[in-house]
């Protein structure tokens, strides 16, 4: 890619316990643009946004955002290196003891001493950029699934962030809710002038908005370009994910120590499936 | 066979255990000292110390005063065979100060405000709360978990004191119009037996001291617990009984030093 890297992963390598998730990542996202980070689930796409957001550090290889590398900073600049990044969480992780604006204006209050009437501007400018200035008052409770994440939405990027993540922003909503979303993430990007990495396994709608493309799978990057180019791709595995096919490079059968007929066999004869 | 396997065993725990307690007590200092930190809110510190205080105190005097009436009973049944019913009040206070103040309060806050505190932060956990924040750049240690520490080693003390005068309240209202002690006596010779540094202070160290390991433990337990549903539940039963049997524990240890 020839346009500037906002951040750069070079051999990543992360393991949980004797378990590799990532195996040697490496990843170029260019500033500016919007893109989606697939791959099965247990893939490690979650892991791979908190090492970007350094609250995983890899055991290996670099990871470096707008020019810093990560593993040299100290604690300090590392949260000051956060308040300019966004998260949406897979479960919006809301407050639940704050309503809908204490919590967009969670992040204001904690690192500003801001005036009251210019607080309350900024987070209603917010919770009106996803249609919920109505819904201010309300406890996250009293949210259905949709405007909960469109208020984490308001929350991750009432700091104005020049990143943005979003774990799986699609899962568990209704299609017009999805399109809601959807429709806001790309009109975040390019109201804020941010980068945004987008994690999902909803093709169809993560490539009505994403730039370019990275399939994560067995730890590594196998595939990454333009949704174009991933579509036309020739790779057995990045056919199989983006097409949604049951059986290929990822088998549907987790492996088992005996063949069907074998297992059957033995079942039979001691009285009881295993 | 089996006592040869149960040594290496042993063993073996504990040394699972004690690095275990190294990185449990480095959260406790880093929580502790994040008082200086700039997300540390003195406004939250005393809204959980009202928490604490509203969720415990009715529990806490209706407590401790049934222990004072049943002090009165039993003390009295004691006393009264060797005619020394003069000496009921200072037993009834010595028994509450000196052991049974501290260690009932720091029960009774296992239970009730302890259990709370871990479910609370390990849902916080399994709700990704925790995490969220950490990602606005707000430390938990400082945010939500030191608040609820200094608010418990706060709040057990005056607890405890609140325990001792109620408990002995309910002593007097026993002994006194009840079972007949003179009033005048009672008073008197509780006043000049209990000595202020050697029973009162070592009573209110001693709930210090619990009011640390209960609410070390509770807040510990959650912020450890797995994110599931089942994780906190799991948390919050074992963040009772761990604390409870500590403190029962701890009382020895510190009656030992403290009283010998
Ligand atoms: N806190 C954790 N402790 C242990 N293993 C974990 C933890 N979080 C994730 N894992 C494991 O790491 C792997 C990758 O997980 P994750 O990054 O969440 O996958 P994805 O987001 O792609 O579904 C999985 O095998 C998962 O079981
Ligand atoms: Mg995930």
């Amino acid at each position: 890619m020839a346009a500037e890297a906002l951040v750069e992963l070079e051999n990543v390598r992360f393991a949980r316990g004797s378990h590799p998730v990532l195996a040697g990542v490496d990843m170029h996202i260019p500033r500016g643009a919007i893109v989606a980070l697939m791959g099965a689930s247990g893939g490690g796409k979650t892991t791979m946004l908190n090492l970007m957001a350094g609250t995983l550090r890899p055991q290996s290889g670099q990871i470096r955002i707008a020019g810093q590398d990560l593993q040299k900073l100290s604690e300090d600049a590392m949260y000051g290196l956060r308040r300019q990044m966004g998260m949406l969480f897979q479960h919006s992780a809301l407050f639940t003891d704050l309503s809908a604006f204490e919590n967009v204006a969670f992040p204001l209050r904690r690192h500003f001493r801001l005036p009251e009437n210019l607080l309350r501007k900024l987070v209603m400018m917010k919770l009106e950029a996803v249609g919920l200035r109505g819904a201010a008052g309300l406890f996250p409770a009293e949210l259905s699934g949709g405007m909960g994440r469109r208020i984490a939405l308001a929350r991750a990027v009432v700091m104005d962030p020049m990143l943005i993540f979003y774990d799986e922003p699609f899962t568990g909503l209704d299609p017009i809710s999805v399109g809601i979303i959807a429709s806001l993430i790309k009109r975040l990007n390019t109201a804020l002038g941010a980068t945004s990495v987008l994690v999902s396994h909803d093709v169809e709608e993560t490539f009505s908005i994403a730039d370019y493309g990275f399939i994560l799978a067995g730890g590594k990057i196998i595939a990454e370009g333009s949704p174009a180019d991933l579509r036309a791709s020739d790779s057995a595995l990045a056919r199989q994910f983006l097409g949604g096919q049951p059986d290929g490079p990822v088998p549907f059968h987790y492996p088992a120590r005996q063949d069907y007929a074998a297992a059957l066999r033995d079942s039979h004869a001691a009285g009881e499936v295993l | 066979m089996a006592m040869l396997e149960f040594i290496p065993q042993l063993g073996r725990r504990a040394l699972q255990t004690v690095p275990g307690l190294g990185v449990a007590s480095r959260f406790l200092l880093s929580s502790l000292l994040s008082v200086f930190n700039r997300h540390f809110s003195f406004q939250q510190l005393f809204r959980q110390i009202y928490g604490f205080g509203v969720r415990s105190l009715i529990l806490m005097v209706v407590a401790a005063f049934f222990t004072g009436m049943v002090l009165g009973f039993q003390g009295y049944y004691a006393l009264v065979r060797f005619g020394a019913t003069s000496a009921l009040g200072t037993l009834i206070a010595l028994s509450l100060l000196r052991e049974l103040g501290p260690v009932l309060t720091a029960l009774l806050f296992a239970g009730r405000a302890g259990s709370a505190l871990t479910a609370e932060i390990s849902s916080m956990k399994a709700t990704e709360q925790l995490s969220a924040m950490e990602m606005m750049a707000v430390n938990p240690l400082a945010w939500v978990v030191a608040p609820r520490l200094w608010a418990g080693i706060i709040s057990v003390p005056i607890l405890c004191a609140i325990f001792d005068l109620v408990g002995i309240f309910g002593g007097y209202l026993i002994s006194v119009p009840v079972l007949g002690v003179d009033g005048g006596t009672f008073w008197a010779q509780m006043q000049s037996n209990v000595t202020f540094s050697g029973d009162i202070l070592t009573g209110l160290f001693k709930a210090l001291c619990f009011g640390v390991v209960v609410t070390w433990i509770a807040a510990w337990k959650g912020y450890t617990a797995r994110p599931t549903a089942e994780g906190v539940g799991n948390a919050t039963t074992l963040s009772v009984v761990t604390a409870s049997l500590t403190v029962l524990g701890l009382d020895f240890i510190l009656t030992a030093l403290l009283f010998s």
